[in-house]
């Protein structure tokens, strides 16, 4: 940016609209973000962060409004203007070459001329500078493939400071970070916001917004609510602003009363593409209780989820009401609902459902035999429809509409219509993961209450969530999953977020 | 088998393995860029057809050169069309193409010049004569070096050294520039190119262009170098072939230059089935030596040599997201 005037806010947005066919994506968008602020951008999935972002970054074009950055009006009609205009973006999804070195990652696009060797040198300087200078030290010559998630996300931050960003945009950055990671991100930041720079962070994650931000605007439904000084907010204050009327943080739940042991786990591994991916799990869950099973995802939940779905193989036993499982592929999802198992897989809309089959379609789904949606050989299309308007009313699905293909649902709504096609046979076992990812905090206080309700009715729950917020609110006992392991098992009351943290991190309390 | 027999086929594997190494090169470019190109076939059929062609009505083997080049480019703009702009299926486009290639070259050879599909035979400055080295009769005498620098490498077309230059220059294109490092990120997360502020469709058109180009001289070598003009169907496979050699090269130069020699020498065996029953004392039937190079072709598909990783983003078209 060439010389802006000192007291000219870094950003300001004025009356931003955008539209995408009938939906109202940004309407009438106002914000002033101050110089040398952090400032949180919260909001519900679908409220518009996103898109008001996007036009930041020169992805999208604004129908109407205007962009003032440093004080005067910017064009950002691509990328490359944004850039230009010391506007740096950090995906949630990191836009990094997999097997390119960490140097050549951060000159690709901000090459000095056509040899790449004196760009490359060129950078390794500067490099070393912004590394000193910030805190954020990575080796320029390792590959991003070689790097952990959180050092990867350092090198898209050297990316945007490289490109000499004044501006930096941060959406939903420690949604893959262990929380160690996430402070170590914290504390980075505010050292940027120390030296000048101005952080926007966009997450729907209260207590981040609480923890790091100067200021928070809110939006909903594609409006900005307001902006406020985080010193004069609390969570609740902006949770009702998100979702428009009052919501329970906490979850409201007796506490548990486990009965008999219903799953038996020992020794279960598996090994997929040559990597072990299960290293001896052991686990005991019974009746009447939630089991929370933490830790950063890919450290082997999902296939602990899989094997127990009957949709994975593994080595190993697990007994379910005193009866061996069979591991060996045998057995599939259906034999494991005979048995009482109930699967709300992990990634809703690849195994959940089929998304352009109806809502009605999809409540059949591993249900299809039961003799209520029969008649002989024929499927009762009847009864079915009739059986999902009847769910639909129950866990408040909108639109109430079986005939709508899945999706055209909001992803809360999709998730409601898995849970209650799971849930309302009361299974002997509940197998949730990721219950609430993408769905809207309206919603996962249902969803959180009916999982309890299933609790309380002596079922046993599963759950597996990279939100330790999440697994720690729901659960009674938490199992920290790390490298393949179960790294503990915590009473969910008494544990608290630096000792699962830690274990989350890989370390164990002797180390 | 003396050493001169020995020196006369290596000598034929690199006049055979040229064709294949400048397609194979072609597809590199075409694939590091994240553009599947199974159409490098059709590319050196209608370059091979268009050259031999004008290379016989001027007389003048460049001009041959130059028409091959550009029919070959007509046909990578097709592909880039379909597989860029359109974001088509790069498959499908490549199946089409050649098919239209193999169809085409022969109608029209037919109504140009009415010879069963082929072009008239090339003689003098329409075919590209062949080049002595300096000083390969003056070092002949050396041992063991001398007669192979006269006999293997001395004596080929311009086009044989231009194939062996691009080697090292592809190299140096792709590890080396501004050009190589956005040609080679493209191919991974074009993602990551996009959001950098380069635009994809212009890197992979640019990638697009260069494997028209290399096809192009591979074609015109076939019917203005190798032999003395087009025949139908005279590329017999070499497209995929040199697919074949890329997977086997793991996408890298170096590498193609070593698997589209091993595919030549399968090919120069065949022309000596004589040499191939001396030295194993079995009678082996020619077809079924020129079928080697075809079987190593499935050995190495159906993944025989070990794991290969094509780039990440190959085959995708790029659609920019939310």
């Amino acid at each position: 940016m060439a010389g802006p005037v000192s007291s000219a806010p870094a950003i300001e947005l004025r009356g931003i609209s955008k539209r995408f066919g009938t939906v109202q994506a940004n309407r009438d968008i106002c914000v002033t973000v101050p110089r040398g602020t952090i400032h949180g951008i919260i909001g519900e999935n679908g409220a518009g962060k996103s898109t008001l972002m996007s036009i930041l970054y020169g992805f999208y074009r604004a129908d109407e409004g205007e962009i003032l950055i440093g004080g005067r009006e910017t064009h950002i009609p691509d990328s490359q203007a944004a850039i230009r205009a010391g506007i740096g973006m950090v995906f949630q999804h990191f836009k990094l070459v997999q097997n390119f070195t960490v140097l050549e990652n951060i000159v690709l696009g901000a090459e000095d001329g056509p040899r790449l060797s004196t760009s490359l040198s060129k950078a390794r300087r500067i490099l070393i500078d912004l590394s000193r200078d910030y805190g954020l030290e990575v080796d320029p010559d390792a590959l991003i493939e070689d790097l952990s998630v959180g050092h990867q996300q350092r090198v898209e931050i050297l990316k945007a400071l490289y490109r000499q960003a004044e501006i930096l945009i941060l959406d939903e950055p420690t949604g893959v970070l262990t929380p160690p990671e996430a402070d170590h991100l914290f504390r980075i930041l505010r050292g940027l916001r120390d030296q000048g720079k101005t952080v926007i962070l966009i997450t729907h994650k209260l207590r981040e917004i609480m923890a790091i931000t100067d200021n928070v605007s809110v939006m909903r439904r594609g409006e900005m609510v307001g902006t406020v000084a985080t010193a004069n907010t609390t969570p609740a204050d902006l949770a009702e602003r998100m979702v428009g009327r009052k919501v329970l943080l906490r979850v409201d739940k007796a506490p548990a009363t486990p009965g008999e042991t219903i799953l038996e786990i020992r020794d279960l591994r598996m090994t997929e593409d040559g990597i072990e991916r299960l290293k001896g799990i052991n686990l005991t869950l019974r009746r009447g209780e939630i089991m929370g099973l933490a830790g950063v995802a890919g450290n082997g939940q999902s296939e602990l989820l899989a094997i127990l779905g009957g949709i994975a193989r593994g080595t190993g036993s697990i007994r379910m009401k005193g009866r061996e499982l069979d591991l060996t592929g045998r057995e599939d999802g259906q034999d494991r609902r005979a048995q009482g198992i109930a699967h709300v897989p992990e990634d809703r809309q690849h195994l959940g459902v089929i998304m352009d089959f109806a809502a009605w379609e999809n409540v059949a789904f591993g249900y299809h035999h039961d003799a209520a949606y029969r008649r002989g050989v024929f499927s009762d299309n009847a009864a079915l429809r009739a059986d999902t308007n009847a769910k639909m009313e129950r866990f408040d699905v909108r639109p109430p509409n079986p005939d709508l293909a899945i999706k055209h649902f909001s992803g809360g709504n999709q998730q409601k219509i898995i849970v209650a096609r799971e849930m309302e046979r009361v299974p002997d076992l509940l197998l949730i993961g990721q219950p609430t990812r993408g769905v809207d905090i309206g919603a996962i206080e249902f969803i959180h209450k009916q999982i309890v309700a299933l609790r309380d009715r002596g079922a046993a729950v599963l759950l597996v969530s990279v939100e330790l917020d999440e697994v720690m609110s729901l659960s009674d006992r938490v199992a920290v999953m790390f490298d393949g392991h179960i790294m503990g098992t915590r009473d969910a009351a008494t544990t608290n977020e630096r000792e699962l943290g830690l274990m989350m991190a890989g370390v164990t309390e002797t180390a | 088998m003396d050493y001169t027999t020995f020196l006369q086929i290596l000598d034929s594997t690199l006049r055979l393995a040229t064709p294949l190494l400048l397609a194979c090169l072609a597809g590199l470019f075409s694939e590091r860029a994240g553009v599947f190109d199974i159409g490098l076939e059709g590319k050196m059929l209608v370059a091979a057809m268009s050259s031999g062609a004008v290379a016989y009505l001027t007389g003048s083997a460049w001009l041959g050169l130059a028409a091959g080049v550009a029919t070959s480019l007509l046909w990578a703009a097709v592909h880039g069309i379909a597989a860029i702009t359109f974001r088509g299926n790069q498959l499908i486009s490549g199946v089409a193409l050649n098919f239209l290639a193999s169809g085409m070259t022969v109608l029209v050879a037919q109504a140009a010049f009415g010879q069963g599909g082929r072009t008239p035979a090339l003689s003098g400055a329409a075919r590209f004569g062949e080049l002595t080295l300096p000083f390969a009769e003056m070092l002949r005498p050396v041992p063991v070096l001398g007669p192979f620098y006269a006999e293997v490498m001395s004596g080929h077309s311009i086009l044989v050294y231009l194939a062996l230059a691009m080697v090292p220059a592809t190299w140096w294109v792709l590890m080396r520039t501004r050009f190589g490092l956005r040609l080679r990120a493209v191919g991974e997360n074009p993602a990551a190119v996009d959001t950098a502020g380069i635009s994809v469709t212009r890197m992979r058109f640019a990638a697009v262009a260069i494997t028209g180009i290399l096809c192009g001289i591979a074609g015109a070598y076939m019917a203005t170098a190798l032999q003395a003009g087009f025949g139908r169907e005279m590329t017999a496979g070499r497209g995929y072939i040199a697919l074949a050699a890329l997977i086997f090269a793991k996408w890298r130069p170096w590498g193609a230059l070593w698997a589209t020699l091993l595919f030549g020498f399968f090919q120069a065996l065949a022309f000596r089935p004589d040499v191939v029953t001396a030295v194993t004392h079995v009678d082996i039937p020619v077809p079924a030596l020129e079928a080697l190079p075809y079987i190593l072709t499935v050995l190495v598909l159906a993944g025989f040599v070990g794991k290969a990783i094509p780039p990440r983003a190959g085959g995708e078209p790029y659609v920019k997201e939310r």
